[in-house]
């Protein structure tokens, strides 16, 4: 609760000081120009990427293959993140609430928190780590070993053949792990509620399922589960584009794209923290 | 008709480019005519590679003019410049297949963007290209599977595949044994003359020149220092020339 000293708006106030003062950093680290070349760029590539999602059906094949790689190579780290989230998860609140006898309620606790934050943003950082980081060092290595150059000297538009797929591919592919990692993240913190905790399976998934059942006001729709599914779906396209961008800018042989590849992953984790605060605002104000 | 009342295809008109203080390019002047195997040869970082850049579009020049099909490259829009590119064939240093492509792929991947023919006809077309190259049996495979001359003639057919009226060789012997450097400068003769197409040779091996050029360029400091017809490029009378080529002459 906000005390009577300050303003409603303090957090949002906090959370825009924190922001220009995470932008001053960088501003005087990489220099003003470089910044805003590099937010230039990632933001053209994201309207190349809508200019071209008529593209998409000619893309398929590609699509599918990305769709199949970033999924199966994730499905097991994402999985086994998310089980020990939920039992991290349920162990930290169950804790608390049963020193006041409140035990019970841990099933919407873990649910909500799951399903509103953890689940997609645990994700989104699980795929820009493996597949962000090997989507940047592909496209690195093939600036630096002049493919992209002999696609643009054939015409060929290469954010269509290389960019589209991979941002499509991880906008499905973050949600649907978001889903997986979800359900696995509350059946981990379920363990937790029953083995540790002393609530029964069947009160922890009624009581889960039921707070997660919420419709929302504006979509009637369980607003937990499809907002968090909003971030996600968000946070796929963040990574992917930022990813890409971090590959296409990449020069200067291995080094080059060992830099690209640490650049996407370092400005995916930042983007997605940020953007998760302003969308949870979003959605949930 | 004689050959120079013919329009060139390519025409460079005092090109100047510099990176930060570096001059590489200081008013180099160059034709090549329908028709024309033109070779560009000089010592390393003498701009070979900067001007063919620039022909294709890759670089705009700091002044100059460089015209290709009788158009001014830098002036062109990015669909007129697309357009050109499609008259244009680019064989890279390193052949820069794309490498989660098979080799069929890679060749059948220009023809599909362009989307005018059907995959019978592509599939005939890429099996015509690796016919041409001398290439059997590879078309399955993936570029990190083939040899380097390898990954040179199917990036010769790569650039032929889309039947260019002009083709760009940017250092067609790096990297090469002189055996693989034979038969990839016998191939480049054999699709001149078979082909018709206008080509641009940057090279510094004489070997090769000597075989696929008609005509030799030698650069040296930016500039167009000797322009000959091949035969007597190689009986230099230019000092700097000489000396250039003086070890690979004896």
């Amino acid at each position: 609760m906000t005390p009577d000293y300050l303003p409603s708006w303090w957090p949002q106030l906090l959370t825009v000081l924190f922001a220009a003062g995470v932008a001053h950093a960088a501003w005087n680290n990489a220099g003003p120009r470089a910044l805003l070349e590099e937010a230039g760029s990632r933001l053209m590539l994201l309207w190349a990427v809508f200019a071209c999602l008529h593209h998409l059906p000619k893309r398929r094949a590609w699509l599918l293959s990305q769709v199949r790689s970033a999924a199966i190579s994730n499905l097991y780290v994402v999985s086994l993140v998310g089980v020990f989230i939920g039992m991290i998860f349920a162990l930290q609140a169950g804790i608390e609430l049963a020193r006041f006898g409140q035990q019970d309620q841990i099933g919407p606790l873990v649910a909500a928190g799951i399903a509103r934050e953890m689940g997609p943003f645990i994700t989104a950082l699980v795929l820009a780590s493996t597949y962000g980081s090997a989507m940047a060092a592909e496209m690195g290595t093939m600036a630096v070993s002049d493919e992209l150059t002999a696609l643009e000297v054939m015409s060929i538009d290469r954010v269509s053949l290389l960019v589209l797929p991979r941002v499509v591919a991880l906008a499905i592919v973050c949600p649907a792990m978001t889903v997986i990692s979800d359900m696995i993240g509350i059946i981990g913190g379920g363990f937790v509620a029953s083995a540790q905790l002393g609530v029964g399976w069947d009160l922890y998934l009624d009581s889960a399922i039921t707070s997660l059942s919420g419709l929302g006001e504006t979509f009637p729709v369980p607003k937990d589960v499809f907002g968090g599914l909003f971030k996600s779906f968000c946070f796929g396209i963040a990574v992917a584009l930022i990813s890409c961008a971090s590959g296409i800018s990449a020069r200067g042989g291995a080094l080059g794209v060992g830099r690209a590849t640490s650049r996407a992953v370092r400005d995916a984790t930042i983007t997605i923290i940020v953007a998760n605060y302003f969308l949870t605002w979003m959605i949930y104000r | 008709m004689n050959a120079s009342s013919k329009k060139p295809v390519v025409r460079i008109s005092d090109l100047h480019k510099s990176f930060d203080d570096q001059i590489v390019l200081n008013g180099l002047n160059l034709e090549v005519q329908p028709g024309e195997c033109l070779g560009i040869m000089g010592g390393s970082g003498t701009g070979k590679s900067v001007a063919l850049r620039h022909v294709i579009g890759l670089m705009k020049p700091d002044s100059g003019q460089v015209e290709v099909f009788g158009r001014e490259v830098a002036s062109l829009s990015a669909n007129e410049l697309r357009a050109l590119r499609r008259r244009v064939g680019y064989v890279f240093q390193e052949g820069a297949l794309v490498g989660w492509m098979t080799v069929e792929d890679n060749l059948a991947l220009p023809l599909r963007e362009r989307g005018k023919l059907s995959e019978p006809q592509i599939a005939e077309r890429v099996a015509e290209a690796l016919e041409t190259v001398h290439v059997i049996g590879a078309g399955q495979k993936f570029p990190s599977e083939i040899s380097g001359g390898m990954k040179k003639r199917i990036s010769i057919a790569r650039a032929l595949i889309t039947r260019p009226e002009l083709v760009l060789y940017d250092e067609p012997n790096a990297g090469l044994d002189p055996e693989i450097s034979r038969s990839i400068n016998a191939l480049m003769r054999e699709v001149s003359e078979k082909l018709g197409v206008t080509s641009l040779v940057v090279e510094h091996r004489v070997e090769c020149l000597r075989r696929v050029a008609d005509r030799v360029l030698f650069i040296h400091e930016g500039k167009a220092l000797v322009d000959d017809i091949t035969a007597s490029f190689f009986q230099p009378s230019h000092p700097r020339l000489i000396a250039f080529l003086g070890h690979d002459q004896e």
